[in-house]
C-alpha cells in the first residue's frame, strides 16, 4: 500500500480525494446557503421562508438544482457565443481553486503553499474577469453597465482589501494562511487591529457584490446586472460562483482576523471540539453577518459607494498600516 | 485528508510542483464539474429556441442599438488608478514579511515611497479623479 501511495498514480488519487473531500462540503455548504439565506431573511421579515420541500424545506436547494438544470440554455444572437459560455464556467472555477490553499485545521491545507494569501488575493481579483466577459459578451445594455460598475466597484474595494492583508502579514512575517492562525493562538487578531477588521468585512461585502452594495445587480435598475441574459445552467454557475466566494471571503476573514481552527479558549471544554468545527462555526457566523446586513441596509447609491472606497477606507487603511508597521517596529514587536 | 502528504518521488524531481500540483487538481475537477453542469443541462433540456427569444433583453422592447458603444471615461480612470495602487500593495507584501530583517533603512524607504505616493494621490483628490457626481 505504501509503495503505491508513493507512485506518481497514487499521488494523484490522493490528491483528487483530498480536493473532493474539500469541494464536496463546500458545493454542499453553497447549496444550503441559498436556502440559509432565504430562512433568515424570512425570519427577520417575520416570514417563514421555504417550507414545503422536504422537512423544514430542507430538499429546497436540491429542487432549485433539478429546475435549473432541466431550463433551456439560452444564447443570445447578438452575443459572442464562446465567450458568454466561457463567463460563467470561468467564476465558478476561480470560486473552486481557491479553497486549494485553505487551512481547515492544522495541517490540513491540501496545497500549503508559502505565499497561500498572495495567491488568493491574486485569484478573488481574477473574479473580475468573470464578470466583465460577462457583461461584454451578453451585447445587452444592462449587462454591460452591470458589468462596468461590478469591475470598478471590486477594483476599488481591492486595494483596502490588499492595505488590510498587509497589515496582517506585519504582525504575522508569514504569507503561509497556516503560520497566519499559529499566529493567533493567544490573541485574535480582530483585538488589536479591530478598524481593519470592519474595513476588511466591509469589502468582503464590496467584493462579493453584496447587498448594501449589490449595485452591479441592483434589481430596480439595471434587472439582474450582469447576468441578465443568462438563463439555466450558466446562471446557476453564477448563482454559485457568488455563494462560494462569500464562504471564502467568510473564511477568509476568519483565517486573518478571528484565529481559523483555535478555540476561544484553549481550555476543557473548548478544545474537545476539533479544529475544524471552530473553524466551520466561525464561517457560519461570518456568514450570518452578510444575511443580516442584506437584511438591515438599504442599497448604497454609486457615488457614495465610490467615496466611502476611495476616500475613506484607503486613506485610512494605508494610515493605519504605517501606525502597524512603525509601532512594531518601535517595539521591537516584529516578528523575526 | 490527513497530515501533510508525502510527495517524496515530486519533492526529489521538482519542489515547486510538489506544492502546487493540488492546484491544478483543483482546477481540473473544478473545470469537470463546470462542463459537465453546463453539458448535462444542454442534454436534458429541451431547446426550442425562435428569434424573439434570442434578441437582448431591454424591457420588452426591440433593442435600441449596438451595446457596444461610447461609455463613461470615469470607469477607465478608476481602471488606472487601482493599477497604480495594486502595484504599491504589491511591492507592500514582501516589504511586510521581511521588515523584521531589514532594519531601520527598509523602514524609512518604504516610508519615502508611501511618500511619494500620497502626494500623487492628494493631486487626485484635489484634481477631483475621485468623484463621482
Amino acid at each position: 500500500m505504501d509503495g503505491f501511495l508513493s507512485t506518481p498514480v497514487g499521488i494523484l488519487a490522493i490528491t483528487v480525494a483530498q480536493t473532493l473531500a474539500l469541494l464536496v462540503p463546500v458545493l454542499i455548504a453553497v447549496a444550503y446557503l441559498t436556502l440559509a439565506e432565504r430562512k433568515v431573511l424570512a425570519a427577520m421579515q417575520m416570514r417563514k421562508g421555504p417550507n414545503v420541500v422536504g422537512p423544514f424545506g430542507l430538499l429546497q436547494p436540491f429542487a432549485d438544482a433539478g429546475k435549473m438544470l432541466m431550463k433551456e440554455t439560452i444564447i443570445p444572437s447578438g452575443s459572442s457565443r464562446l465567450l458568454f459560455i466561457m463567463a460563467p464556467m470561468l467564476t465558478f472555477l476561480l470560486a473552486m481553486i481557491a479553497w486549494a490553499v485553505i487551512p481547515v485545521q492544522d495541517g490540513w491545507a491540501i496545497a500549503d503553499i508559502n505565499v497561500g494569501i498572495l495567491y488568493l488575493f491574486a485569484i478573488s481579483s481574477l473574479g473580475v474577469y468573470g464578470i466583465i466577459i460577462a457583461g461584454w459578451a451578453s451585447n445587452s445594455k444592462y449587462a454591460f453597465l452591470g458589468a462596468l460598475r461590478s469591475a470598478a466597484q471590486m477594483v476599488s474595494y481591492e486595494v483596502s482589501m490588499g492595505f488590510v492583508i498587509v497589515t496582517v502579514i506585519l504582525c504575522v512575517g508569514s504569507q503561509n494562511l497556516s503560520d497566519i492562525v499559529r499566529a493567533q493562538e493567544n490573541v485574535w487578531f480582530f483585538i488589536p487591529l479591530f478598524p481593519m477588521f470592519i474595513i476588511f468585512f466591509v469589502s468582503t461585502l464590496a467584493e462579493t457584490n453584496r447587498a448594501p452594495f449589490d449595485l452591479p445587480e441592483g434589481e430596480s435598475e439595471l434587472v439582474a446586472g450582469f447576468f441578465v441574459e443568462y438563463s439555466s445552467m450558466s446562471f446557476a454557475l453564477f448563482f454559485l460562483g457568488e455563494y462560494a466566494n462569500m464562504i471564502l471571503m467568510s473564511a477568509l476573514t476568519t483565517i486573518l482576523f478571528l484565529g481559523g481552527w483555535h478555540p476561544p479558549i484553549h481550555a476543557e471544554p473548548f478544545t474537545w471540539i476539533p479544529g475544524f468545527v471552530w473553524f466551520a462555526l466561525k464561517i457560519c457566523l461570518c456568514l450570518f453577518v452578510f444575511i443580516w446586513v442584506r437584511a438591515t441596509f438599504p442599497r448604497y447609491r454609486y457615488d457614495q459607494l465610490m467615496r466611502l472606497g476611495w476616500k475613506v477606507f484607503l486613506p485610512f487603511s494605508l494610515l493605519w498600516l504605517v501606525i502597524t508597521a512603525a509601532v512594531l517596529k518601535l517595539t521591537g514587536w516584529l516578528p523575526a | 485528508m490527513g497530515q501533510r502528504l508525502n510527495r517524496d518521488w515530486m519533492t526529489m524531481t521538482e519542489p515547486m510542483l510538489a506544492e502546487y500540483f493540488p492546484i491544478l487538481v483543483f482546477l481540473g475537477i473544478a473545470g469537470a464539474i463546470a462542463l459537465a453542469m453546463v453539458g448535462g443541462s444542454l442534454l436534458l433540456a429541451r431547446q426550442k429556441p425562435y428569434p424573439e427569444k434570442l434578441s437582448a433583453y431591454e424591457c420588452g422592447f426591440e433593442p435600441f442599438d449596438d451595446t457596444r458603444r461610447r461609455f463613461d471615461v470615469r470607469f477607465y480612470l478608476v481602471a488606472i488608478l487601482f493599477i497604480i495602487f495594486d502595484l504599491e500593495v504589491a511591492f507592500l507584501f514582501p516589504w511586510a514579511v521581511a521588515l523584521g530583517q531589514i532594519g531601520w533603512f527598509g523602514f524609512l524607504s518604504m516610508m519615502g515611497f508611501l511618500t511619494v505616493l500620497t502626494f500623487g494621490f492628494v493631486y487626485e483628490w484635489r484634481k477631483g479623479a475621485l468623484d463621482w457626481e
